[in-house]
């Protein structure tokens, strides 16, 4: 060690993240006992509800942020897993055969996986047609598709049409009870992090440079011999299983579904959680998410014109910010890279 | 003599009216540089373009190692064994140097659907990342972002990544282009390693470099190649000093 020239204030880059990272789960665990010591006990739901926006932020963050396809459908696999659960818990109750089937079920361990599936299956069909065109016709065909999506529950009188479904009773665990709010809000930050592991591992494997080679330039990755279609169509199943996982769990922490979860403005607020987060950085999403849905909150506790306020806020959030609140987060904490 | 390692016959291209690629003929053997000059427009980075596949060409055959290329993708050509460098350097600009040159080793292992295990650190991708980028005069460079690099620098990058896919032949497209005098020289050592272990098709302006590494030189002008030789052949065409090497100037 002894070439390396001690500089003060500069720790190893991972041992800073780690830092980060522990910081982050310690206020996360500490937040519902703070939020009932302060007498806000709400804050908790609002903490879940982020928490959930942040698995969708990231799931657009692979394609989005790592690989540069800017996706203005996110908000379809969302609703399609929000769906899945409705839906099945409503054969649930009635007993009505699904597909000829008894499929209804109101078991949180079925209805997540079915949910990821069916978002996955609808984003591979959708990617695949998309992921011919590139740049602002990608992104006018994301979001055709997600309207089309959108149109096409609010006419589905079976399911309630655009007044959607209620869910009376949240999904059910064993040995848990997801009736209680904080119950339900570790069990989605459990996801949550384990959600984010499994991206950050994708992100730092081969598949995961391959994505970063696409979005820096199509053609050096040709030129190396890489076709990209596939690799694009990978990324976009995976982020609308994340989606789609985000859905299921927004569906029971509301114990509501309807057609406005996949309206396009949700795709926006997608896109938005994203940028302002930091867009190709792994906790930036989360960031975003928490900014967005904070402001939101307080703005929206103080006056009904909190979206006159909160405008102008994010785009000095991002003019000033460099690469987000990410960027804002290392300058703040001595990192070199700005 | 044995079948040249890229065949090309008769190639035509044209862009509306204009004739890009006019009836080109031309071989590159294993083991060669071949040089093609020609003035501004003669068609060169057009003619490249048609043998990565990324241009399709209007008529004529391209056969490359016993197999024709019609048809195939750029991504299939690299597999054959052609690689390219840009004249326009088409790199990854975020990425360090060594990063850049390791997944190109990573494209050319095979695929890369592989979600769990780190990329980085890799000793399979890093170890032969920094052999390609020593050969291109970059090795103390690695791990310095490409955006921070020197434009010489860029292209040696350029010639570190063609190599990293093992080519059989080597599509050179201007890599003295916009280079200093100490830098060109550089470039020069660094392609003269090179010759004999592949095939080089060397598209280049700068003749100093062209006669010092050349084996045989052709001269393409309006997309046509009018002469193929030994430089000592084409210095001497009368053809060759009047369309390009400037006879007659004053």
């Amino acid at each position: 060690m002894a070439e390396m020239a001690p500089l003060p204030q500069s720790k190893p880059k991972n041992v800073r993240s780690r830092l980060l990272v522990a910081q982050l789960l310690v206020i996360l665990i500490v937040l519902p006992y703070l939020a009932n010591l302060i007498g806000q006990p709400a804050l908790t739901s609002l903490a879940t509800r982020i928490i959930i926006l942040a698995i969708a932020a990231a799931s657009l963050n692979l394609i989005m942020g790592y690989a540069g396809l800017a996706s203005f459908g996110h908000a379809a696999w969302y609703g399609i897993g929000a769906y899945v659960v409705g839906i099945l818990y409503r054969h649930s109750v009635t007993g009505d055969p699904l597909f000829g089937l008894q499929l209804g079920t109101n078991q949180l361990l079925m209805t997540l996986p079915v949910a990821i599936v069916v978002a996955g299956l609808f984003a591979a069909a959708f990617g695949a047609l998309a992921l011919r065109t590139s740049g602002v016709q990608f992104i006018m065909i994301t979001l055709a598709f997600a309207q089309m999506i959108f149109f096409f529950f609010v006419a589905l009188k079976a399911y309630g049409g655009d007044d959607g479904l209620i869910i009376r009773r949240t999904n059910v665990l064993p040995f848990l009870n997801t009736r209680d709010g904080l119950t339900f809000y570790w069990i989605c930050l459990a996801v949550a992090v384990a959600w984010h592991a499994i991206l950050l591992r994708i992100v730092g494997s081969r598949f995961g440079r391959v994505l970063e080679g696409i979005r820096q330039s199509e053609r050096r990755m040709a030129a190396m011999g890489v076709r990209t279609y596939g690799y694009k169509l990978v990324a976009c199943i995976i982020s609308g299983m994340g989606a789609g996982l985000a859905g299921a769990l927004m569906a029971n922490h509301m114990r509501f579904v309807s057609p406005d979860m996949m309206h396009w403005t949700q795709s926006g607020e997608f896109m938005f959680m994203v940028i302002l987060g930091g867009a190709g950085t792994w906790l930036g999403p989360a960031f975003g998410a928490a900014g967005l849905i904070g402001l939101e909150s307080l703005l929206g506790a103080w006056t009904e014109h909190w979206q006159v306020i909160l405008g102008p806020l994010l785009v000095l959030a991002i003019l000033f910010t460099r690469g987000g609140l990410s960027g804002l987060m290392r300058m703040i904490r001595g990192g070199s890279r700005g | 003599m044995a079948e040249p390692l890229l065949q090309v016959d008769n190639l035509v291209k044209n862009f509306g009216g204009v004739r890009a690629t006019d009836d080109l003929t031309l071989d590159v053997r294993a083991g060669e540089v071949h040089a093609l000059i020609g003035p501004n427009g003669a068609g060169k980075t057009t003619f490249i373009g048609q043998l990565m596949g990324e241009i399709v060409p209007d008529a004529g055959a391209i056969r490359f190692a016993g197999a024709r290329l019609g048809g195939l993708d750029t991504p299939a050509r690299v597999r054959l064994g052609i690689a390219r460098t840009f004249q326009i350097t088409q790199l990854l600009d975020e990425d360090t140097a060594l990063a850049n040159v390791a997944l190109t080793i990573q494209a050319h292992q095979g695929h890369s659907f592989r979600f769990w295990k780190k990329a980085a650190g890799d000793a399979s991708l890093f170890g032969p990342a920094q052999t390609c980028l020593d050969a291109a005069g970059l090795a103390a460079r690695g791990a310095v972002p490409v955006r921070d690099l020197s434009h010489g620098e860029h292209k040696q990058l350029e010639l570190a990544m063609a190599l990293a896919s093992e080519p059989k032949l080597l599509l050179l497209d201007e890599p003295m282009a916009g280079l200093g005098a100490s830098e060109s020289r550089q470039m020069v050592e660094s392609l003269k390693r090179l010759k004999g272990r592949t095939a080089i098709l060397l598209v280049e302006h700068d003749m100093d470099a062209v006669f010092a590494l050349a084996d045989r030189i052709s001269v393409l002008v309006y997309g046509k190649v009018i002469a193929t030789g030994t430089p000592a052949d084409i210095q001497a065409n009368p053809q060759v000093r009047v369309a390009y090497l400037g006879e007659g100037d004053a």
